[in-house]
């Protein structure tokens, strides 16, 4: 096992983990970078400095955006390691890691978590059959390797990245059969004392108005405040049915896309034991960070949407952000110049957060989605259903860990991260408490799948 | 079991010249070099990678990018490998994983053991 000092290391090559890490060797600072991909970019600009220039353009302006980060990346002194599986990072900053299927260790001085989002979960009858997917898994099957859905796919749920791909495929001349939207027009209404905020965020409602706009010209067929989704099939997706309106519906496909939002990773953060809380808007837990992003672990920071979603944009910002904490708090960098450096990137931080309020009501995934009913899988791994876990709850069982012991529930190989924020909600709703006050899966190391043999360093 | 593909390749695509052959389930498969081994699964018509410890349920990947862990396959001879995070190589042999994995036993002659003094 090698054993490599330096002064930050800096966990996930997204917008936020590039745009730090840029940043603090600018400001002098050793810095390693640890990603678990084969490229930079994360999962927003995946596959940024691999892919054509004609998929970089089908996919759009955003995220042939990554590029430019990419290359400042490349330009620095950060010392980037590809194909890093960290599985480790303890409280006094010290970073294990495996790569090539050898161990590795880095002790830093500071912490930065730049692990960005993943999805949130679908639970719904028939999400775990082959064919069901979902819309960010197919838009990185995009991105990597130029591959889409060979037949006509249904595209259902809500949210920016679900509406996005279809923008992505329409381009691509991939067909969509039915874009089977989970929006009520009563969500506009619930979000109308947001829309002043998101009016002066123009630039981005134009942005979305006009790829719902192109959606609909395109003549897919598009059902809104779709309610009680279920995919058919036994040993592949064979349809989905829904009801609009207390009308069934029924659109077959052999290849279901879901998407209700994304929410932080917070994996990392919650293996150190920080603080966290539970948004009500975004309805997730976030880890607590002062204006610098650091935990209340100290020297442990975090930036992008591992600390609440933002946006690449946001991410990329409060990385920079992170740097200059992290800068100050390693004695390169006084307050003062931390402040007057600081000044420009909260303003355009600022203004990259006034549509969020505006997006996280319109787009809330909806109860019955997150909350389902008993017949549906809610922990994939070991299968526990949404009634099993109520049985848990009706034995006494007060939250998601004591689950596991009532049922394997959130034990199985992805840890909990595919049913961790179900299990809360559904635990919270049955025993009639906030989730808050349920609280979350302790996460414990190794967070990703170590082997003993390499554990032993065989 | 290989069906039609559920993902090919956009139109604008250019066909990579570069491929790698592996096996799944010991049958050849030819694929682009530089795409995961999901990706490169899927698009040769092989939507279902395992079936579940628990009910033996089929599944295949469902977010590429290293959290639902629905990907597991083995990969040469070593098991629950992520196959959204590993890129192909030539000679690859790719098995899925069925059900609940047996313990492999293997007798050791104790006799022949050495004591480390």
């Amino acid at each position: 096992m090698s054993l490599l000092s330096v002064d930050v290391a800096v966990i996930g090559a997204g917008a936020a983990g590039m745009s730090a890490s840029v940043a603090l060797a600018g400001l002098g600072l050793q810095v390693v970078l640890l990603d678990e991909q084969g490229s930079p970019g994360g999962q927003i600009y995946r596959g940024i400095t691999l892919a054509p220039l004609s998929r970089r353009d089908m996919l759009g302006p955003d995220y042939a955006h990554g590029h430019t980060l990419a290359q400042a990346l490349a330009a620095s002194t950060v010392r980037y390691e590809k194909g890093a599986a960290v599985w480790q990072v303890t409280r006094e900053h010290k970073v294990t890691y495996l790569r090539d299927g050898r161990l590795q260790t880095v002790q830093a001085r500071a912490v930065l978590l730049a692990t960005g989002a993943m999805e949130r979960p679908f639970p719904i009858p028939g999400w775990t059959l082959p064919g069901v997917m979902s819309a960010g898994a197919a838009q990185i099957l995009l991105k990597s390797s130029g591959l889409a859905p060979a037949e006509p796919v249904v595209l259902a749920g809500c949210g920016p990245l679900l509406y996005l791909l279809g923008w992505q495929y329409l381009r691509a001349g991939v067909q969509i059969k039915a874009l089977v939207d989970t929006t009520r027009p009563e969500d506009y209404w619930r979000a109308r004392r947001h829309l002043f905020a998101a009016l002066r965020a123009w630039p981005y409602l134009r942005k979305g108005l006009d790829l719902m706009r192109s959606l609909r010209s395109a003549g897919i067929a598009h059902y809104t405040g779709a309610e009680q989704l279920a995919v058919e099939g036994s040993e592949a997706a064979s349809a989905l049915t829904f009801s609009v309106g207390g009308k069934a519906q029924r659109v077959a496909t052999r290849c279901v896309l879901l998407h209700q939002g994304v929410v932080p990773n917070i994996q990392f953060s919650q293996s150190l034991r920080a603080r966290h809380h539970w948004d009500e808007n975004q309805l997730c837990f976030s880890p607590v960070s002062d204006a610098w992003g650091q935990l209340d672990v100290p020297g442990i920071y975090v930036a992008g949407d591992g600390a609440g979603i933002g946006g690449a944009q946001a991410a990329a910002l409060q990385g920079k952000l992170a740097a200059l904490g992290i800068a100050s708090r390693l004695g390169r960098l006084s307050d003062a110049e931390r402040e007057r450096q600081a000044a420009p990137l909260r303003t355009g931080l600022e203004a990259n957060l006034r549509i969020r309020p505006f997006l996280d009501a319109v787009y809330q995934a909806k109860e019955e989605n997150r909350i389902p009913a008993d017949e549906v899988m809610v922990c994939r791994c070991e299968e526990v259903s949404a009634g099993e876990l109520r049985k848990f709850v009706a034995l006494g069982c007060a939250g998601p860990n004591q689950a596991k012991a009532f049922g394997r529930c959130g034990m199985g190989p992805c840890q909990g991260r595919m049913c961790g924020l179900t299990v809360t909600e559904v635990i919270a709703k049955a025993r009639g408490v906030s989730a808050g006050e349920v609280g979350y899966y302790r996460i414990r190391p190794p967070i990703k799948p170590i082997t003993l043999g390499e554990l032993a360093g065989e | 079991m290989r069906t039609d593909p559920l993902f090919k390749p956009v139109a604008s695509e250019v066909s990579s010249t570069r491929t790698v052959a592996l096996t799944f389930n010991d049958q050849p498969l030819s694929v682009p070099a530089g795409s995961s081994v999901a990706a490169a699964l899927l698009m040769s018509g092989i939507s279902r990678l395992r079936a579940t410890p628990v009910s033996e349920s089929p599944r295949a990947p469902y977010c590429m990018m290293g959290v639902c862990f629905e990907c597991l396959v083995e990969i040469d001879g070593v098991p629950n490998r992520q196959s959204c995070l590993i890129e192909v190589r030539e000679g690859m042999r790719i098995r899925s994983q069925e059900g609940a994995r047996d313990l492999i036993f293997q007798p050791v002659n104790v006799q022949t053991l050495e004591v480390p003094s």
